[in-house]
């Protein structure tokens, strides 16, 4: 980067009488601790130079935005033309409950709709299953029929509104269900946008919502990829999910590396089974990242991902379309980073983990609410949580210009490190004969339960500081109002599943589920015949069960 | 003859996947020098209640983050009773909301913690209250 001889000499002369200077001072002055380091334990260092970027190329490694290697982001006119999506992350109870949270937010100007939904249906039971005692409705919102579903989504405009739904081992069923309610209320499937997130590996990695094993569960995937590419094209049937792989515990770079090679697993495996071309449905790749506290290395982990992916698929793909190479990604800010100690702290929390999302280039965010380490925000916080991302878009001016950190000689730096050992751990999963090799050895799941509990270990040693934690702690209580589930709702919605099955022509529900059977054994694609299944009010487990039956079932290692 | 290690158990019961704080602990303990079993997540209270015995162990410590504590949590204690197991003691942990502290103390949970709780103190009470049989 450097433009003469000259300036890199006294570039390093003038560093050099600073070095000296530290060191002199440091004597009278000792620093506060001996490393410094992000949340992560990456080394940062005192002072960055021109010298620690001079070998960067500007053009090739930096460049502008929409062009390779997409660095400084996908789109030529970034935020000026449409901020990022505002999308909260929102689910309770019954259908209706989340309904009305969702008029609220869209009332107070969110952009997007995003679908929290409760274990049971996480994980493929319906409400009446033994499985689901004491869960329903507590995590987010319980759905077991198309007939919920039509209530959930009751004066939306699918046709207007984009809808993420968090779901995955049973997104060919939610999903749909999305496409039936669209049929019934006459849109178009081309008409419909959202997102399915759809992504299992991680959920062997990290997030433990897992219903058959590795390998079928990643050709359901396929089957979602391979539909919507034919007949939903505005819909991501993947969100490549860093965010759990976070929350469970990993560093910043484990985050970024292991969900950019559950990425390459998806995309060889539509390639292979689909025999798809890589323009065909790449476009329609996206991906969900955290933005943990550490404001700079997230921003730079955010940079980083976007400039691997479109190497990835230049070079590892040969994809021709430049939309191919986009790395188009939500985030959401760090719950695993809120205390539940003074959580009025949190809101503060959440607006530094917003802004380096921001500053990262995300195209969709979710700010996490001061009292989701409690429980499921109440209509306040979920408020609250949202003006501050308008905050973000509206009033501090970060948005004015693309990429404002680039060509920092600190961040240019920290992002290639954070690049480089991601492709360290990229090669060694690749050597390991993938990422579903990788899994079934456990070495994604102990690393990162290495990394937790290390980052435990320094809490406790004060090594890492949380306010109100383990340090600046008060005996004064803040209590803060929480949202509490009413226990009945389980009931109330037992007897909706009931009456549903009651009505219902069973003969033709049970049709469709050996359509579902059939295709399942013959590895045939099985969305048409689940979008038939939910018209036919087949219920959520009815379907998932047939995987269960066909593909077997996944059980947790407990692995440590 | 050397004296028999305390023997822990941590277990998962429902549906919640959110393992950070039960790995984390469940390292910790074997660091602590206690026998260690995981059962990984997705447990039902029976099949707790079954690896308890049939694994010998001393305590259990269960966590959960998703709210189902209320119901779940009484019924591992409930299920251990039943099997002439109520030598087994039964601790908590996760998002257990204060007001759900007296329901889980009258069934029979012995210890609760909470987000904050040190790892240090949670062995420290094992290691005060657990006498391994």
């Amino acid at each position: 980067m450097y433009f003469s001889k000259e300036m890199q000499e006294a570039s390093l002369k003038l560093t050099k009488k600073w070095t000296d200077e530290v060191k002199k001072a440091l004597k009278n002055n000792p620093d506060q601790k001996e490393h410094f380091s992000t949340v992560s334990d990456t080394n940062i260092k005192r002072l960055y130079t021109p010298e620690d970027i001079k070998d960067i190329n500007f053009a090739e490694d930096i460049g502008v935005p929409g062009e390779f290697p997409y660095l400084r982001g996908n789109q030529v006119t970034g935020y000026r033309g449409r901020h990022w999506t505002f999308r909260m992350f929102s689910g309770m109870g019954s259908a209706q409950d989340t309904n009305h949270r969702w008029h609220m937010l869209l009332r107070e100007g969110q952009t997007g709709l995003s679908t929290a939904f409760d274990f049971p249906t996480l994980m493929g039971y319906d409400s009446d299953s033994p499985k689901a005692l004491g869960e329903v409705g507590k995590c987010g919102v319980a759905i077991d029929t198309l007939e919920d579903f039509l209530a959930l989504m009751e004066g939306i405009p699918l046709d207007e509104v984009t809808t993420s739904m968090t779901i995955n081992p049973p997104a060919t069923v939610l999903w749909a269900m999305y496409c039936a309610a669209a049929d019934i209320r006459g849109v178009p499937l081309t008409k419909i946008g959202g997102t399915i997130q759809n992504d299992m590996l991680k959920e062997f990695i990290a997030q433990k919502t897992f219903m058959c094993p590795p390998e079928p569960s990643v050709k359901l995937i396929s089957d979602t990829v391979e539909f919507g590419t034919k007949f939903v094209p505005r819909w991501n049937t993947v969100s490549i999910s860093g965010y759990h792989i976070r929350e469970a515990g990993s560093t910043a770079v484990q985050e970024l590396a292991f969900t950019i090679r559950d990425g390459i697993e998806y995309v060889e495996d539509v390639v292979r089974r689909k025999k798809l071309s890589v323009d065909d449905f790449a476009p329609r790749r996206s991906f969900f990242f955290n933005s943990h506290i550490d404001f700079f290395e997230e921003i730079c982990k955010l940079r980083a991902a976007r400039r691997m992916w479109a190497k990835i698929m230049r070079d590892r793909f040969h994809a021709k379309n430049p939309r191919s190479l986009w790395m188009r990604f939500h985030t959401q800010t760090a719950g695993s980073s809120l205390a539940a100690q003074q959580p009025y702290n949190n809101v503060v929390r959440t607006t530094v983990e917003g802004l380096a999302a921001v500053l990262g280039g995300t195209q969709s965010l979710h700010t996490n609410s001061l009292d989701e380490v409690f429980c499921l925000p109440s209509e306040h916080a979920a408020e609250i949580a949202l003006r501050t991302q308008q905050i973000l878009a509206e009033e501090t001016g970060v948005s004015n210009t693309i990429d404002p950190l680039a060509g920092s000689y600190f961040i240019e730096t920290l992002t290639n490190e954070i690049e480089e050992a991601a492709w360290d751990y990229i090669h060694k999963i690749d050597d390991m004969g993938g990422m579903i090799a990788a899994i079934e050895k456990g070495f994604p799941q102990m690393e990162i339960a290495e990394s937790a509990y290390k980052f435990q270990r320094q809490l406790e040693t004060s090594e890492k500081i949380m306010v109100g934690v383990n340090k600046y702690s008060t005996n004064n209580q803040h209590s803060i109002p929480l949202l509490e589930i009413d226990e009945k709702i389980g009931g109330e919605q037992i007897k909706r599943l009931k009456d549903v099955r009651r009505k219902r022509d069973s003969r033709a529900a049970k049709k469709s589920l050996d359509n579902i059977k059939n295709a399942c054994k013959k590895g045939e694609n099985v969305m048409p015949h689940c979008i038939d299944a939910v018209k036919n009010l087949a219920t959520l487990q009815e379907i998932c069960d047939i995987y269960r039956e066909v593909y077997g079932e996944y059980r947790d290692p407990g692995l440590y | 003859m050397p004296e028999r290690k305390i023997r822990v158990m941590v277990a998962k019961p429902g549906l919640d996947g959110h393992d950070r704080g039960a790995r984390v602990l469940a390292r910790c303990f074997r660091d602590a020098g206690f026998e260690v079993v995981y059962t990984g997540c997705h447990q039902t209270p029976e099949q707790i209640a079954a690896a308890a015995i049939q694994e010998d162990v001393d305590l259990v410590g269960l966590s959960c983050l998703s709210g189902a504590h209320r119901l779940l949590f009484p019924r591992v204690v409930e299920l251990l009773r039943e099997k002439g197991a109520s030598d087994i003691t039964v601790i908590g942990g996760g998002i257990i909301p204060e007001q759900d502290f007296s329901l889980l103390y009258d069934s029979g949970i012995k210890a609760i913690f909470t987000p904050g709780a040190s790892l240090d103190s949670i062995v420290e009470w094992i290691k005060t209250n657990i006498k391994p049989h």
